[in-house]
């Protein structure tokens, strides 16, 4: 049979799938013990107890300097300045996709510019960011929204110009005025869609956050595997990329799983 | 129970002809269906009519009055697709016109008055035989289904004239017999003004009061976008009803056009 035809069985599946990350692991225990049989006092590739050690330590005892139980406040002040950049991404990203792919006279407007600012690297920003909102904050929350609002609004308003016309139409011929097309038509209608674009967006929220923190900050994730990283203390730093992926993950599923709650209707999505 | 009148009606795109010389009266409250090859401009007839398109040349008067160049809630429309809102349950779809009436900040209605309009969509639902459907999203539907929702949602707002552009063109045989009587009921109950758009032959006699054959009169082999389409036959249909509207109440609602 060919290749292409060949498929595997449920659990045949799930054990390909477990492979690589069973490798993995392996290929670290492997090289963990060989540094570690060469000179015990390896840094690079700690053995799983001392990453379970250092983990416990940092889930669960505060730490001597601020008192903070680290991976926690870390946590909780990365997530706040995510949520609240791309909260303000979206926000921006809806009122602007829906005004510029709706209103022809605001998209002549704002297309242009929009794709501009779309291009800049936001990367490239963040030393403005830096001299006009402080290192508060408001710029790292700045990159992130910065870093992903653009482009939000310019899928937005791709997705607004791709509904079928006879929809608009129907809706004029209905009363609807232009505000009532985006309150209660184009907007209901493409929320799916912003929220899949953001979801899409989760990566790159993440980095514009790290390098954010990693060059201005005094707590959060990217912060302290930046900090850390000078003393080349992987006990850490690895547990805190596991997190980090653990939280991109589960954010990624939270959207899903909200897309399907609010928006029944609409039949694609997960 | 409107009439409109066309007058030289042309319509091109850049050196494209697609309608010439067009005129026609409609008179109230009949059902015109209107035929053609695919391809010769029925569409865009019906495009002008709605509002969306705009003529070349010539001009159209709805009782009277030249018509408002953009869509409004005098002209209803029932396309073939996309002609209800995934988003809104069925009873949502149905009151979307009187609630969009309601408020001018909000398009949406409260209290007594969400009561009231989505009990005169829930009537109208019943009567399209969706009564039982009210909470269902279009997507749970089956086309034919769909249809009877979005004449429905169409007649709620009592326009003057009802537009439909092969609306029945995508559903299975006996369904879209099952949705040719309904309309012709509604149109008999109603005395709305209908113009059809069909490329079924047969349909179209059996609804229309009139049967318009759009078709070139003049080719020219060399260019075929020379020349557009016009009215080539304009016949009596089969359909000898006359509508018997309740009295008075229809004229009364007419709104005022919209749309900013
Ligand atoms: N926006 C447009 N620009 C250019 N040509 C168009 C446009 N809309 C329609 N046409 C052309 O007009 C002709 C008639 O189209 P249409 O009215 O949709 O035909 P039908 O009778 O099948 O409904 C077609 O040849 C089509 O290509
Ligand atoms: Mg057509």
């Amino acid at each position: 049979m060919r290749l292409v035809n060949r498929r595997p069985s449920r659990e045949a599946a799930l054990l390909l799938a477990a492979l690589p990350f069973v490798l993995l692991l392996l290929a670290y225990l492997f090289g963990s013990a060989a540094r570690l049989a060469d000179n015990p006092a390896d840094k690079l590739l700690p053995w799983p107890s001392t990453l379970l050690e250092s983990l416990r330590s940092l889930a669960l005892e505060p730490d001597r300097r601020t008192g903070a139980v680290l991976l926690w406040s870390d946590t909780a002040a990365s997530l706040g300045r995510l949520a609240a950049g791309l909260a303000l991404a979206t926000l921006v990203a809806a009122l602007f996709g829906i005004a510029i792919g709706l209103v022809p006279l605001a998209g002549a407007l704002l297309g242009s510019f929009v794709a501009a600012l779309a291009m800049i690297p936001p990367l490239a920003v963040l030393p403005i960011l830096l001299i006009v909102l402080g290192t508060g904050e408001a710029s790292k929350i700045g990159l992130v929204a910065l870093g992903t609002g653009p482009l939000l609004i310019r899928d937005l308003a791709l997705r607004v110009r791709e509904l079928p016309e006879e929809l608009l139409v129907k809706a004029q011929t209905l009363g609807a005025s232009s505000w009532h097309l985006a309150i209660r038509i184009v907007g209901p209608l493409v929320a799916p869609r912003l929220l899949d674009a953001v979801r899409l967006q989760l990566g790159p929220a993440w980095l514009f956050l790290i390098a954010a923190e990693a060059i201005a900050a005094t707590e959060g994730l990217g912060y302290r595997i930046f900090l850390v990283r000078r003393y080349l203390a992987m006990d850490v730093i690895l547990p805190y990329v596991a997190w980090i992926t653990l939280l991109a993950f589960a954010g990624d599923r939270l959207l899903a799983f909200l897309g399907r709650r609010l928006f029944p209707w609409a039949r694609s999505g997960a | 129970m409107s009439r409109i009148e066309v007058q030289g009606l042309w319509k091109s795109y850049g050196d494209r002809v697609v309608l010439e010389r067009v005129s026609l009266v409609i008179e109230p409250a009949s059902l015109v269906a209107i035929v053609g090859s695919s391809g010769c401009g029925k569409s865009t007839f019906l495009r002008i009519l709605l509002g969306v398109e705009q003529p070349s040349r010539g001009r159209i008067l709805l009782d009277g009055a030249p018509l408002p160049a953009e869509p409004g809630p005098d002209r209803g429309i029932v396309f073939q697709r996309y002609t209800v809102f995934p988003h809104l349950s069925v009873l949502e779809n149905a009151a979307l016109g009187l609630e969009l009436r309601a408020s001018r900040l909000l398009g949406r209605s409260f209290g007594a008055r969400r009561r009231e309009a989505h009990e005169q969509a829930a009537a109208m639902l019943e009567r399209v035989g969706l009564g039982h459907v009210l909470e269902a999203f279009p997507h749970e539907l089956s086309g034919g289904m769909q249809q009877r929702l979005a004449l429905a949602q169409a007649l709620v707002v009592e326009p003057r004239v009802l537009l439909l552009d092969e609306p029945f063109g995508a559903l299975d045989p006996g369904i879209r017999a099952d949705a040719r009587a309904l309309l012709l009921e509604l149109w008999e109950e109603r005395g709305t003004t209908v113009v059809m758009v069909t490329h079924d032959l047969p349909e179209a006699f059996q609804l229309g009061t009139r049967v318009l054959v759009f078709d070139k009169v003049r080719r020219d082999p060399q260019a075929p976008e020379r020349y557009g389409a016009t009215v080539t036959y304009d016949l009596p249909g089969y359909n000898r009803r006359r509508p018997r509207p309740p009295a008075p109440a229809a004229s009364a609602a007419a709104p005022a056009t919209g749309g900013s």
